[in-house]
């Protein structure tokens, strides 16, 4: 298999990390080198095998549902690019 | 008395609990020798004047009762702070300043340690060489030009020059143990679910653990005792019983089954590197323990099985990097310009790389053929560890198949790059607690690591093993203080 210009740019769509052509060259490159070292698995047979979900092999614990943070309003806008008073702020999205 | 910076942990608890220096005192010392090395780029964030105040405020009031009692550590700036800038190696972050702390930190600070700053690190974990840093390269101490290791670069560097007494790391696919066994130093990945995740910086969250980072097991063992914690906020996190390691930590390992995997034995793997494991064989033996060869038949895929599943996670984790609540934001014509600049400016191209990775392998259409594939090797991986734990109490490898290169000698070969963790992977894909220490040098006087395998929650029986080998080996580093100004 081999990952060409269009899927670079197909998955940076996705992901949402702009690229130009010249970076997404690079890209499809690298990502083809990686994906067929990745590829060693299918000489593996895991038809019978089931996959690992969770290392841990515990139950989650429950917990109550309480509110535990209090006026934590300044904290969590603190760290915010561009807010005004009680909001976090973007660009524009209606019109 | 030792110059202060160049004792270790226990030497300086000792003497500052006999009030033969003083918190304040140790913490200049190592401020002192932080300020003559800059060279070595270790630091991201000091936090130097805020730890003088906190030293004298220990000394004032000390409590000798606490395990770490007014003992300055950095650490890496992977873990939440609180009131401390946390950039997790990356421009995305290098404004975010939490407004909580890592459960991990808050667990040194209870003990009455003392925060020195936040230590270099790849870019949101991603590496083994710490070149992936928006903060720049640390250089080895080793000697000039040389890596450090990764991801916790800033953290082995840092420590080997005796700028902190002992730091804590995170290890996702051999971040503590490839920087420990490149710097001559010891560090520990404990067992999944035993150190809270809750606050440090994610990258694959089913891989991810916090351990320690020192200058000897002994050290290594204690704060692995004050930071493995049950916590409530860490959905993984496991209660179990956890020990007073250092208390408990013994030499003798007589009867003990030591394991050696036939499969670590890689094509193209240094002379000195295989001389170093026979040595190890050689060593446990004379320890009275036992050796015997096993098999993990499913190493080899260990690797391509991670460069799914951690790329993954991270492309899930990172998808919150967004520019919208924190961190670094680039103006955009609209809402979705916006995300896509301020991810392509904010993330450096290892970290771009993975998440391109993550987001195909997770995409419509892939999912099962990557994604559900590498979860079922997972399961054979771990199985084969299972397997093996049936006649033996740990496992003997090499820590690297390599000693520390050169910076920028692999930058331009992700796969190549990738290989340096083949022998640390397998044991994140497991969840099983693993150790380097360091166990001789190569002919250039770089230091090669040993790595020592448990089974899940066994620390003890692991630091034991550590204990007694480190004794036999008597490793001494060889750091010439070249970057000193």
């Amino acid at each position: 298999m081999t990952i060409d210009l269009k899927t670079v740019k197909h998955i940076s769509k996705l992901a949402r990390i702009s690229i130009d052509d010249e970076k997404a060259k690079k890209l499809a490159n690298d990502l083809n080198s990686i994906f067929e070292f990745i590829e060693k698995l299918n000489k593996l047979n895991t038809e019978k095998v089931e996959p690992l979900t969770s290392i841990a092999e515990t139950t989650l614990k429950l917990r109550i549902d309480e509110v535990k943070s209090k006026n934590i309003r300044e904290q969590i806008l603190k760290n915010s690019p561009d807010k005004n008073k009680d909001f976090f702020v973007v660009p524009k999205v209606v019109e | 008395m030792n110059d202060i910076t160049s004792q270790n942990l226990n030497e300086l608890i000792k003497n500052i609990k006999d009030k033969k220096v003083s918190s304040e005192e140790v913490t200049k010392s190592f401020i002192k020798r932080a300020e003559k090395s800059k060279t070595l780029n270790c630091y991201i964030t000091e936090d130097f004047d805020s730890a003088i105040n906190k030293a004298k405020k220990f000394d004032n009031k000390p409590n000798f009762n606490l395990k770490l009692p007014g003992i300055p550590i950095a650490v890496k700036d992977l873990f939440c702070t609180k009131d401390v800038k946390t950039t997790a190696g990356s421009k995305i972050l290098n404004n975010f300043i939490p407004t909580y702390e890592s459960t991990v930190t808050q667990n040194l600070w209870d003990e009455g340690a003392i925060l020195l700053g936040k230590l270099n690190c790849d870019e949101f974990a991603m590496g083994s060489s710490n070149e992936t840093s928006f903060f720049g390269n640390v250089q080895n101490p080793i000697d000039l030009n040389l890596v450090p290791g990764g991801s916790s670069g800033g953290s082995s560097a840092a420590l080997a020059s005796n700028l902190t007494p002992v730091t804590i790391g995170t290890d996702t696919g051999g971040s503590i143990r490839q920087p420990a066994s490149f710097t001559g130093t010891v560090g520990l990945k404990p067992t999944y679910g035993s150190c809270s995740r809750y606050g440090i910086v994610a990258f694959a969250s089913s891989l991810d653990q916090a351990g320690p980072m020192a200058k000897n097991v002994k050290d290594c063992a204690l704060l692995q005792e004050v930071i493995s914690s049950y916590d409530s906020k860490d959905s993984t996190s496991i209660d179990f019983k956890r020990n007073n390691y250092s208390k408990l930590l013994k030499n003798d390992i007589k009867g003990k089954k030591i394991g050696i995997p036939r499969e670590y034995r890689v094509e193209g793997m240094p002379k000195e590197i295989e001389d170093l494991w026979i040595k190890g064989k050689e060593l446990v033996k004379e320890c009275g323990a036992e050796v015997i060869d096993i098999s993990l038949p499913h190493t080899n895929f260990a690797l391509p099985a991670y460069y799914i599943v951690a790329p993954a996670e991270a492309s899930s984790n990172l998808a919150r990097y967004d520019g919208v609540k924190y961190g670094f934001r680039s103006q955009g014509e609209n809402l979705i310009d916006m995300y896509e600049k301020t991810r392509s400016e904010g993330f450096g191209n290892e970290v771009k790389r993975r998440i391109m990775i993550g987001t195909y392998v997770l995409s419509s259409g892939y999912y099962d053929a990557y994604y559900l594939k590498a979860q079922k090797v997972r399961k054979l991986i771990k199985n084969d560890f299972d397997e093996a734990y049936k006649t033996v109490d740990a496992i003997i490898t090499p820590s690297t198949p390599s000693s520390a290169f050169k910076i920028g000698e692999k930058t331009n070969d992700p796969v190549s790059m990738y290989l340096n963790d083949i022998f640390t992977v397998p044991v994140n894909l497991a969840g099983l607690p693993g150790i380097s220490i360091p166990a001789g040098l190569d002919n250039k006087g770089y230091p090669l690591g040993l790595q020592i395998i448990g089974k899940a929650f066994d620390e003890q029986n692991l630091l034991n093993i550590a204990y007694a080998l480190e004794e036999k080996i008597n490793f001494q580093n060889n750091i010439k203080e070249w970057w000193i100004k």
